[in-house]
């Protein structure tokens, strides 16, 4: 084993540390030096008045009086309110309710999230959840007053339309996409139209005609009831964005994907269900994610149609006068959690990528 | 009884007949009046210059592509636009192509099951006895739990034709198999290939590999423009052609 090709060399002893990694990153050539010291100034004057107005100045106790005297936030707007912001207009002392849902729902969602737990059971556990979940909410059994869902507010509210958004629009997605795509005129005529008239008009317009105009045509004393409209007009308007998306993954994969399903003789949907779509939507991870992340925050437009989500509560709060000029704090409160829960589905993505990923190199 | 329908013909009919097969891509008059016939167990050599609609031809045969005039009668099924007769005839013809087209997301043994489990309707454990049967065949058995972008570009064709076997299929069509490949890997490939023909299967083969055509080919066909030029024995056809534009190529060529 003398051989000099085979003699191993131990690898380049990289030099690391902080000063190092400055150098490398911060200050390598003059461009860079000057941004990094524009960023710096910048830095230094915001950091200071924000951390004086979150903190040194601020007032943590639930009084008006004191908060109007402070030149920092009111926290205390928060710890008086949380609960109407969290809990929208949903009755004060059946608050639990919804909090306990919640909690279901989040539990149940981060089961599906690991892949221990992708199995039969998984379903199951969510059948029985969204039962719980449904008597939790309306009640009007087992001894829980009953709850008219016009009343659901809050950060129930949000994850309730986002959830349902994201479960129903997927396969309808999935299938305007693949019908686009159709060999079948009146197929692709239809899934066109759709997409085009959906993407073509904002959300807006979808939930205010869902709930104003939706009614004209329903045969007279049928009713749909608000909340249902809403989603169905969010469920709608992300699908037609993600068959978009989806159709770009479809698109992106070789003829020759489709020619070796069909020279082995699979059929339409075999070929589709376990060769194409599987390699597709594992290309267009990240811009579905991007969809679905968009719409989370996109729910709080049903405040246009009185309902009021976690942004909506907020707003209920604020309309307290005493309250009243501490909007802002209500905003930065809700605007954290909104992050959490983007945050969190932007860092699951990545990982679901890397485990679609794995094994493969191309 | 319907003949074209249940593909129940005597051992001496052809298995695969084109009688008068024409095609356009638009306006393109891409194959003309192709007349072919391949009895059983006969191996075809196809080649000719690039265009020539050698691809074209051979796609027709498990119906990647349609035609306009003419008919093809492939296992005594006649091919139109009934879907039925397109199943029966993909099921019984397998085919490799230039750039493979293994599925990626799989793992090689998944590329190998897939088809049989879900047209054969084979219980998955004998697709696996047979898939590594296959895969011990073209020498690649240890690769059964990779994927296939961790494989060389010879390896995974020898993969492509081992998907193929794993549906017993009665005709193989290759493509171009190895013009994809790397000189060193041409020949592990043209081994299987070699093997296959060896055994009696049924091959139909655009190969620009004249040796291989030489060792195996019962007949070589010369495509171009769209029609098909001459065919004979690979011994006269090398030292004998007898169409001008076949010596033209050939001189080309070797
Ligand atoms: N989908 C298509 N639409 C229009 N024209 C096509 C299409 N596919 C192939 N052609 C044309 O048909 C002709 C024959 O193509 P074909 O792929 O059969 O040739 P080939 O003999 O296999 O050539 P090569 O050796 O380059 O593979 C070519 O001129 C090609 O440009
Ligand atoms: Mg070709």
């Amino acid at each position: 084993m003398s051989d000099a090709r085979t003699t191993s060399r131990a690898a380049p002893v990289v030099q690391t540390g902080p000063v190092q990694w400055a150098k490398e990153n911060l200050f390598n050539g003059p461009v860079n030096t000057a941004l990094t010291l524009i960023s710096l100034y910048v830095l230094w004057l915001a950091i200071p008045p924000l951390v004086n107005w979150a903190l040194i100045d601020a007032v943590f106790t639930p009084d008006p009086a004191t908060c109007k005297a402070a030149s920092g936030a009111c926290w205390g707007f928060i710890t008086e309110k949380y609960r109407l912001m969290l809990s929208g207009t949903y009755p004060y002392e059946q608050q639990w309710r919804p909090v306990v849902a919640m909690v279901v729902l989040l539990g149940l969602i981060g089961m599906s999230m690991n892949s221990r737990f992708w199995n039969i059971w998984l379903a199951a556990y969510w059948v029985v959840g969204i039962v719980v979940m449904g008597v939790l909410m309306w009640g009007g059994v087992l001894g829980l007053p009953y709850v008219e869902n016009a009343k659901w507010g809050g950060l129930p509210l949000t994850l309730i339309l986002a959830v349902n958004g994201i479960v129903f629009s997927f396969p309808l997605a999935i299938a305007l996409a693949l019908g686009r795509r159709s060999n079948m005129p009146a197929i692709r005529a239809v899934c066109v139209t759709f997409i085009e008239l959906v993407r073509g008009v904002p959300l807006i317009t979808v939930l205010f005609m869902a709930s104003l105009m939706l009614p004209l045509f329903l045969p007279e004393g049928m009713t749909i009831d608000k909340l249902l409209r809403a989603q169905v007009g969010i469920i709608l308007f992300t699908a037609a964005y993600e068959a978009e998306v989806i159709r770009g993954g479809l698109q992106a994969l070789p003829r020759g994907q489709f020619e070796a399903g069909d020279s082995l003789g699979l059929s339409y949907w075999q070929k589709t269900g376990l060769i194409i779509l599987p390699q597709a939507l594992k290309l267009v991870i990240p811009p579905m994610v991007n969809t679905f992340i968009s719409m989370f925050k996109d729910t709080s437009l049903v405040i246009i149609i009185g309902l009021f989500d976690l942004l909506g509560s907020v707003r209920l709060a604020a309309n307290d006068p005493m309250w009243r000029p501490f909007y802002v704090e209500g905003l930065v409160f809700v605007a954290v959690i909104y992050f959490i829960f983007c945050y969190t589905i932007a860092r699951y993505s990545e990982h679901v990528e890397r485990l679609a990923r794995k094994g493969e190199r191309r | 009884m319907n003949e074209t329908q249940t593909g129940a013909t005597d051992g001496n009919d052809p298995i695969i007949e084109l009688r008068k097969l024409n095609k356009w891509y638009g306006s393109f008059h891409v194959l003309r009046d192709i007349d072919l016939s391949v009895a059983r167990q006969e191996r075809i050599v196809v080649c000719g210059p690039s265009g020539s609609g050698k691809s074209t031809m051979i796609r027709c045969i498990n119906k990647l592509e349609d035609y306009q005039g003419g008919e093809l009668h492939v296992d005594g099924t006649l091919l139109n636009d009934d879907v039925k007769n397109i199943d029966h005839v993909r099921r019984e013809v397998g085919m490799v192509f230039q750039h493979f087209n293994l599925f990626p997301h799989l793992t090689i043994l998944q590329n190998l099951t897939l088809a049989p489990v879900w047209v054969r309707k084979l219980p998955k454990k004998e697709a696996e006895d047979t898939a590594m049967h296959y895969l011990a065949r073209v020498k690649i058995a240890e690769q059964a739990k990779k994927y296939p972008g961790q494989l060389s570009g010879g390896q995974q064709q020898r993969v492509a034709i081992a998907r193929s076997l794993c549906m017993n299929p009665r005709i193989m069509l290759f493509d171009e198999p190895t013009s994809a490949l790397d000189p060193e890997m041409i020949k592990e490939v043209l081994d299987v290939m070699v093997e296959l023909a060896r055994e009696g299967m049924t091959m139909i083969c655009v190969t620009h590999e004249m040796g291989f055509a030489k060792e195996v080919a019962d007949r070589v066909v010369f495509m171009d423009a769209g029609e098909i030029v001459e065919q004979a024995p690979p011994d006269r056809f090398f030292d004998n052609p007898s169409s001008e534009r076949t010596k033209l190529f050939l001189s080309q060529i070797l």
